[in-house]
């Protein structure tokens, strides 16, 4: 009697015989939910501990007195040093390192913004499919390449080659160090700001051709214009990585601490400090809180970028092909 | 083959005023002498081809000038491959082959020779999906102007107008002109790429169905357009509604697997067709 019941229910009616699924269903979700926390939670430790070592500098008054009146102090001549951190009478100020991040980062951004660029439009607009299917992931493994073998490119290739156009005084300098931190920073730009071009629906380019357009009206009118918000949030994870990027300044940038807008002095970065003395400082002295606090700098400025990235760009993308911009 | 439709106004030389007289003899002239004035395409013996696989099996048809002509057929037969043919849009985004020719005007749009782009601009396309550019809805009409070139700002500000207005769109965006076009629903949407692709004064008009991403009353608007249209422009309508071929065309195409299976008036079609296959996929026995 009671199988001829359940033969006559639909399927979909007959109870589960397998009620752990939805226990299974429960755990994962937690389990899942853990991973991501954790992962939060290891940002957040991480952003504590910077903050902690670097707060001497303002909460010690001994120190406070020491570091601060020199933070951003400006050499009083060519051969003042302004960064003395283990000599009697020290000196932290930071502004050759910010110069030399600045220099690196504008001479390598220079030169991935217009490359990267202009590749991921000739990929994404005009390479026939095959090109892209070749092009594209060489780019991408670029990105992979690990940032010593950059630097020890630079510092032996590149230098001599650019020493020899340049004339340069220095074989290391901002200039051959920008070259090889662009290295890192166009596949980044160029993979980002294609998927920006590709996603660009292809109705909207079928228009264009049927008004008669041609393909370079068409990308650059219609698909570059739609795209401009993810290509620019390409440009600007490119600028963090740029300026986040330590080995490869640390092997061809020279690593002296000048104040000179000159591109051909040897340039040491923000980055590059903390790489090279924070093996040897003092732990807990004030030159090992001033380079955390660095490190805050850094950590700040690559929030900043990749927020604005992150919420505005992106954001702004999205809305532009729902309709509600 | 009459030059002048084939020659480019010259984008540095000519004048405003002169720019505006030329696009308009160009688009009206677009006939050639020695063909049947009628006839504004014939398209002859084509046969067209994706990679390997033939899509049309060797169709022969004209359209008449101030014509509405409707292509209905089962999903796959083709109808749409035709239509894009006649414009070269669906070589944009596959590797197709053709033989034989569509004649525009009396030119062949298959010929080497031909400038793609002006035959572009001589056939307005509208999609099967609604695609505004995400730019504001003045931008969107404007673009075609834009392509040509040369056009003053007033111009193209009556131009813009003159076109959303022939799309029966104009009272409902002239206050936000300068608002993103994908702001519009989905019919206004459709209704503004008709007014785009009248802009530029094509001699004909594609429309690959153009209602069928819309709602009844949006789908009401767009036929009475095309009614509207019809004494100045000529239309080609691919649609998969029977009933919107019956209303709104004056012949009918029936295809089925590449093939022309009839080509009639309208009401002929729909009352009396020739051949069984047609009789039977109107009245719903398949496809």
């Amino acid at each position: 009697m009671a199988e001829a019941i359940i033969e006559s229910m639909p399927l979909s009616r007959q109870v589960r015989t397998n009620p752990a699924a939805k226990n299974a269903d429960a755990a994962a979700r937690v389990a899942i939910t853990a991973v991501a926390v954790f992962a939060l939670a290891i940002i957040f430790l991480i952003l504590i501990f910077i903050f902690k070592e670097a707060k001497d500098v303002f909460f010690d008054a001994k120190k406070r007195d020491q570091v601060l009146p020199t933070l951003f102090m400006m050499p009083a001549n060519e051969n003042q040093a302004v960064w003395t951190p283990i000599s009697k009478n020290p000196k932290y100020s930071l502004m050759p390192m910010l110069l030399g991040t600045l220099k690196t980062t504008l001479v390598a951004m220079f030169i991935a913004i217009p490359i990267s660029v202009l590749a991921a439009i000739y990929t994404a607009c005009f390479a026939p499919r095959w090109v892209r299917e070749i092009v594209k992931p060489a780019i991408e493994l670029l990105a992979g390449f690990p940032s010593v073998v950059l630097g020890f490119f630079a510092l032996i290739a590149i230098a001599g080659f650019m020493q020899r156009l340049t004339g340069a005084d220095y074989r290391l300098n901002a200039i051959v160090g920008g070259i090889a931190v662009s290295l890192t920073a166009i596949p980044i730009i160029f993979t980002i700001a294609e998927d920006a071009l590709s996603a660009v629906p292809k109705a909207m380019q079928e228009a264009s051709y049927g008004l008669g357009a041609t393909e370079w009206e068409t990308a650059f009118y219609i698909v570059l214009p739609a795209a401009y918000p993810g290509i620019f949030a390409g440009i600007l994870l490119g600028l963090g990585r740029a300026f986040g990027e330590t080995l490869i300044v640390l092997l061809a940038a020279g690593n002296a601490l000048i104040v000179s807008w000159d591109f051909l002095v040897p340039t040491k970065t923000l980055t590059a400090t903390i790489g090279a003395e924070m093996g040897e400082v003092v732990y807990g002295d004030t030159h090992y809180n001033v380079l955390f606090l660095i490190g805050v700098f850094l950590f700040v400025f690559s929030v900043i970028i990749n927020s604005i990235a992150e919420f505005y760009v992106k954001g702004r993308l999205m809305k532009k092909f729902s309709g509600a911009a | 083959m009459p030059a002048n439709t084939m020659s480019q106004p010259s984008k540095t030389q000519s004048g405003q005023t002169e720019r505006s007289i030329r696009l308009q003899t160009e688009t009206r002239t677009g006939i050639a002498p020695a063909a049947d004035a009628q006839k504004i395409i014939e398209i002859l013996d084509l046969k067209y081809f994706y990679g390997n696989v033939r899509a049309l099996h060797g169709i022969s048809m004209d359209v008449k000038k101030n014509e509405v002509v409707a292509m209905i057929g089962p999903s796959g037969c083709g109808k749409s491959t035709l239509l894009k043919s006649i414009n070269r849009i669906a070589e944009v985004s596959t590797d197709v082959h053709t033989e034989g020719k569509i004649l525009l005007g009396g030119e062949n749009v298959y010929d080497p020779a031909m400038d793609i782009t002006e035959l572009r601009r001589r056939i307005g396309m509208v999609f099967q999906k609604p695609n505004p550019f995400p730019k504001s809805i003045y931008e969107n009409i404007a673009y075609g102007l834009k392509i040509i070139g040369g056009f003053a700002k007033k111009q193209v500000d009556e131009i813009v107008e003159r076109s959303l207005k022939q799309a029966a769109i104009w009272d409902e965006v002239k206050d936000r002109l300068d608002k993103n076009a994908l702001g519009l629903s989905g019919g206004q949407q459709q209704r503004l790429c008709i007014a785009r692709a009248l802009a530029t004064e094509p001699e004909v008009i594609l429309m690959d169905e153009p209602c069928s991403a819309l709602d009844p009353i949006s789908t009401q608007k767009i036929e009475n357009l095309i009614d509207e249209l019809k004494p100045k422009y000529t239309i080609i309508i691919v649609t998969h509604n029977m009933q919107q071929a019956a209303r709104v065309s004056d012949r009918t195409a029936f295809m089925m697997l590449g093939k022309l299976v009839e080509f009639d008036a309208t009401s002929k079609i729909f009352t009396k067709p020739a051949d069984k296959l047609t009789e039977d996929y109107i009245t719903g026995r398949f496809g």
